[in-house]
Formats: C-alpha cells, sequence, structure tokens
C-alpha cells in the first residue's frame, strides 16, 4: 500500500433538515462542494464567520447528516461505515469544552484508544504505545500526570490533539484548534500539525479564522466564499489571486495580497 | 498512587462488613457484634436474638445496602449523562412520580384511581409499593417517550423536572382535600425508611438494583467517554442515544424500586458520587461504578444506625439523618478537596 489515502469530498450538500408536516425543504449551509484534501500535508479550511465552517468539517466526520454528496478516504466511502470502524479511521478535535472534573492529560488521550479496544476494556501494549507515541508527537509527555482543570488552554489543546493522534487516525479533521492560543503558540500548533500530516501521511484538515498565518504557512487551503461556494489549491495562490479578497473583504477591512495581511480600506 | 483505586475499593469493602455488624446491632433490643458474628458462624445464638436477626435486622441491613447501592449508582449515572453534579437519581422526576403514586393510593380513598389501586387488593404496605412502583414507571414512560423527539440533554433535564413539578402540584392538590390521618400516612412514606421490609420484598428490591449495577458496570467504558461531552463520545464510536437510554432505564429500576420500598431518600443519590470520586481520585467509570455502589451502602448503613438512636428509644426520620448528616459532611469534603477547588465539580 502506497500509505497515500486523500480525503475526496464529493457534491457535499451541508445543512440543517428542515421537516414540515408534508413537505420537506432543507436549509442548505453550503454545496454542493467538490474538494481534495492530500496525504501528508495540512488543508486550512477559510472562511468569514458563519460561513460553515464547522458545519462543514461535522459533516465530513460522520457527526451530522450531510443533505447530499459522498466523502471517501482512500476510495472508501467514510459515511457508509459503522460509526465504531468510522472511529478507527478518523478522528477529530472539537471546539467543544466540557467539565474537565478529575480527570488527567493521560485519562483523556487514553481515551482516544477507545476505538480500537475490546469490549473488556484491557490496555494492550498497542494501545500503550499509541498513548505514547500521541504524547511525543505533541510535546505534552509532562502532562500525563496534570489535571486537565490546571491546564493553560495550550497546554489542554494539545491534549485534545494527543487524544485525537491515539485514535490512530487515517485522518484528523480539527474545528478552529487555535481559537484559544496565543500568536506565537498558533504557528507552533500549525507546525506540529504539519509534521504529524507528513510522519503519519495522512491528510489533516483544520478550519481556522487564521488568514495570516495561513497564508505564511503555505500549505493547501479550502475557501469558503464569496457566498456558498467553496474554491482549493495552496493558500498563497488563493491569495495572490485575490480569492481571499473577495471572501473576506468589507466596506471597511482590505486583504492586501502582497503582504498577506488586512487593513483599513 | 497507582494503586490507590483497588486500596480505596478494599478498604470500602471493609467498611461496608464493619457498618454491616454494627447497623444489624442498633435497636431497641442491641445485639453486640459478638453475638451477630456467632449467628453467621453458625455457634449457638439466645432464640430470640436469631429470630430478631432473622426477620427484623438482616433485611434492614440488607435494604440500607441494597438503597444505598442503587441511589448512589443511579446518581453517577445521572450526574454523567446530563453532565451535571447536581444530578440526582429523581432529576427525571421519578420520585414524584412514586410519590403521586403513593398520593393516589393513600389519599384519595375515594377517587377513582384509589379505587382502582384498592381493586387490585393492595392495601397496607403492598399497596404502596405497587402505587409507587407504578408512579415511577409512567413519569419513566413518558420522559423516554419526549426524549426521542428532544436531541439536547438539557432539553431532555428540563423535560424530567417539569414533569417532576407537575407531579407534585397534582399531589399538593390531593393533600389540600384529603383527611388529617391519610396525611399523616403519607407524610411517614416521605420521610423515608429502610425498615420493615420482609425476604420476598428483597426477592423483589435485589435483582432490580443488581440489573441497575450491571448495565451501569457495562456502559461503563462509554461513560468515560462522555466525559467529554456528547459529539466528542459519537466521535470515538460511542452509540450515546442507546448508552444514554441505557443509562436513563438502568437509573429509573434502580430509583424507582429503591423509592418504593423505602420512600423518596435525599441526599445519598446526589453526595455519593462526589465523594466516591474525592476517595479515587479518578474520573474512570470502571472504577467509580464499584466505589459508589459500595460508598453508597456504607453511607446509608451508618444513616440508618444513627437513626436508630442508640441508646434511647426514640427513632429519627431517614431522611433527617441523611440530610442533616451528610450535607455538612459533603460540602466540608468539597471545600477541603483542592481539587474540586480548582473548579472541577464534576
Amino acid at each position: 500500500m502506497s500509505g497515500r489515502a486523500d480525503l475526496v469530498v464529493e457534491r457535499l450538500t451541508v445543512g440543517y433538515p428542515q421537516r414540515r408536516r408534508f413537505t420537506r425543504s432543507d436549509r442548505v449551509v453550503l454545496g454542493p462542494v467538490s474538494v481534495r484534501a492530500a496525504a501528508g500535508r495540512i488543508t486550512l479550511l477559510l472562511g468569514p464567520n458563519g460561513a460553515g465552517k464547522s458545519t462543514l468539517l461535522r459533516s465530513i466526520a460522520g457527526l451530522q447528516h450531510p443533505l447530499g454528496g459522498h466523502v471517501t478516504l482512500g476510495g472508501s466511502d467514510l459515511h457508509a461505515l459503522d460509526p465504531w470502524t468510522r472511529a478507527a479511521r478518523l478522528a477529530v478535535v472539537l471546539t467543544e469544552r466540557f467539565d474537565p472534573g478529575l480527570l488527567r492529560g493521560e485519562d483523556v488521550v487514553a481515551l482516544g484508544r477507545f476505538p480500537h479496544r475490546a469490549r473488556s476494556g484491557s490496555f494492550t501494549a498497542d494501545d500503550r504505545r499509541a498513548v505514547t507515541q500521541a504524547f511525543a508527537a505533541v510535546h505534552a509527555q509532562e502532562l500525563a500526570d496534570v489535571l486537565l482543570a490546571k491546564m493553560s488552554d495550550g497546554q489542554r489543546q494539545r491534549i485534545m490533539i494527543a487524544r485525537a493522534l491515539a485514535q490512530s487516525p487515517s485522518l484528523l479533521l480539527l474545528d478552529e484548534p487555535s481559537a484559544f492560543l496565543d500568536a506565537p503558540a498558533r504557528i507552533e500548533l500549525l507546525a506540529v500539525l504539519r509534521r504529524i500530516a507528513a510522519e503519519r501521511t495522512i491528510p489533516v484538515l483544520a478550519s481556522t479564522h487564521d488568514v495570516e498565518a495561513a497564508v505564511q504557512l503555505g500549505q493547501d487551503g479550502w475557501l469558503i466564499g464569496p457566498g456558498p461556494q467553496v474554491t482549493s489549491g495552496p493558500v498563497p495562490e488563493l491569495a495572490a489571486g485575490g480569492a481571499i479578497g473577495a471572501a473576506f473583504d468589507t466596506d471597511q477591512v482590505l486583504f492586501d495580497p502582497s503582504s498577506g495581511r488586512f487593513g483599513l480600506r | 498512587m497507582r494503586h490507590r483505586p483497588a486500596l480505596v475499593l478494599g478498604a470500602l469493602a471493609a467498611l461496608t462488613l464493619v457498618s454491616a455488624v454494627l447497623a444489624v446491632g442498633v435497636g431497641s433490643v442491641p445485639i453486640p457484634p459478638s453475638t451477630t458474628l456467632r449467628f453467621f458462624t453458625g455457634g449457638t445464638v439466645d432464640p430470640t436474638a436469631a429470630v430478631l436477626l432473622q426477620q427484623v435486622r438482616l433485611p434492614r441491613a440488607a435494604t440500607a445496602i441494597l438503597a444505598g447501592v442503587g441511589l448512589a449508582v443511579a446518581g453517577l449515572l445521572m450526574q454523567t449523562l446530563f453532565a451535571n453534579p447536581l444530578a440526582d437519581p429523581f432529576i427525571l422526576g421519578v420520585s414524584s412520580g412514586a410519590s403521586l403514586g403513593v398520593a393516589v393510593a393513600v389519599l384519595g380513598g375515594g377517587t377513582l384511581a384509589g379505587g382502582f389501586v384498592a381493586g387490585l387488593g393492595l392495601t397496607g404496605r403492598a399497596g404502596l409499593v405497587t402505587a409507587a412502583a407504578l408512579g415511577a414507571l409512567a413519569v419513566l414512560m413518558l420522559v423516554l417517550l419526549l426524549g426521542r423527539w428532544v436531541r439536547s440533554v438539557v432539553a431532555l433535564l428540563l423535560i424530567g423536572v417539569m414533569i417532576g413539578s407537575a407531579t407534585t402540584a397534582l399531589v399538593s392538590l390531593l393533600l389540600a382535600f384529603s383527611a388529617p390521618d391519610r396525611i399523616q400516612k403519607y407524610v411517614l412514606w416521605g420521610l423515608g425508611s429502610v425498615s420493615g421490609t420482609t425476604w420476598p420484598d428483597l426477592a423483589f428490591l435485589a435483582p432490580a438494583v443488581l440489573v441497575g449495577v450491571g448495565l451501569a458496570a457495562w456502559i461503563a467504558p462509554s461513560l468515560n467517554a462522555m466525559l467529554l461531552g456528547e459529539r466528542y463520545a459519537a466521535s470515538m464510536g460511542v452509540a450515546v442515544g442507546r448508552v444514554r437510554t441505557a443509562g436513563i432505564v438502568a437509573t429509573a429500576v434502580m430509583a424507582g424500586a429503591v423509592t418504593a420500598f423505602c420512600g423518596p431518600i435525599a441526599f445519598v443519590g446526589i453526595a455519593v458520587p462526589h465523594l466516591a470520586r474525592l476517595a479515587l481520585g479518578r474520573a474512570d467509570h470502571r472504577w467509580l461504578v464499584p466505589a459508589c455502589a459500595l460508598m453508597g451502602a456504607v453511607v446509608l448503613q451508618l444513616c440508618s444506625v444513627i437513626a436508630q438512636l442508640p441508646g434511647s428509644d426514640g427513632v429519627l426520620p431517614l431522611n433527617v439523618v441523611t440530610a442533616a448528616i451528610g450535607a455538612p459532611v459533603v460540602i466540608a469534603a468539597l471545600l477541603r478537596s483542592r481539587t474540586l477547588a480548582a473548579g472541577a465539580a464534576a
């Protein structure tokens, strides 16, 4: 096996089904969308607030029923799999906040082994190795025994990414992974994700509203907007070609392709 | 400490036995621990004490153990499923339903529903138990039915609370039009008690609690994933809807059966899961389910010992003891715990 299994999205329509008594008029958020994310690279999902980034990610992940279309990974239809099998192929990092209670770093990362473990719940040597590797990938070994409640936002986010990696996924999806991080931590996070994609030869798809960091990183991008259309390509090309400006510019704010930054008109 | 959970479970198991010997001994005729131990090891015991042990004290201790186990594990299930540290076994209206059943049976003597209960030939204690079980079952069915249409647990929680309030209002209505002696009977049931159960009663209570604990143990690994929220759990392959239904059914079976036999026992269901978490220092349900079960048994037995007011003739209502002694203990435990002070209540 080449190990290269791209994520392919074909004519995917996402939104919310609205059923009245006799008619069905769905509220379409996006689509139909046809795009591809290459294994071994990060693909950044860009778009203004409310454009449908999270809805698209959740629909690809199978956490929300798409209104139509297909999502395949290395040729196999992800949505045709039962949830258990799908969880062994794809892992997500969400924006959900939960009460950390008495959970320690290691408890959370070990939960990532859930879809791989037998009903008995016994922890095998494979499980142990996957957890150790996941901690190493995000440089969080020292957080194994720390309570989540005592971690900073950045440390907690590294633990959530390690949890997803412990799932040994063939596809990693992240919803706004850098939302609560300061500027250096955001760049560092993208670098970590880029290395994970390359080392595991898997597609990593992350939504972000940090367009300027995305341009600097120079990897692939899916751009939502203007309106419900989705354009894909290397982020610097999307910037230079004016697509980012078209999607984000407002009456007051203008994207400057030469500097890769937003400024006031 | 790697072995802390196992040590805690061992200590709790030992405490369960010690508190059982204590609980068997107290009452209008005290039975010293030595007599109890001789009774169990087949030695010769005074026949009066033997009869007392067999007919009264052992059923009472067994009821306290089963009720403690059931309420504590049910409380744990509700707190995890609703991601809410204030949840208890009765949050979905199970005890309100049982109360309504009992109120109809006790207060509505002249009414159609009261006549129905009496018509079943169920008067006295058996009538109370049946009425409570029917009431709890009715509320459970209503919550599960409505739960099919709501997606969010918060909405389900609110529905449970609303149904509980509505049932309580019906009880108030019945109380307003009832004779004082009937009202007293209803109030006595509401004070909670582990006394008066017979071995045939336990033949119903024990399987109900065992089934509930078994279900809880079965879904324990999924409950761990649910600690991260329902979306994360679903992304890890947990069948969230099925786990939620299993947890609600287990809770209703345990809380319904316990309430039917013992009345609505307060505090144990909400407090014991917190104490068990503090003792274990972990949030792993594979340890928490057995720890809650054992700690529930210990706590309710000790409460029933105190309720007997050893050395005096009086008996306190069980709910007075569970609340008056339990609430300060829990508050003190929470305040002393640095982990919980760090903002982690669940």
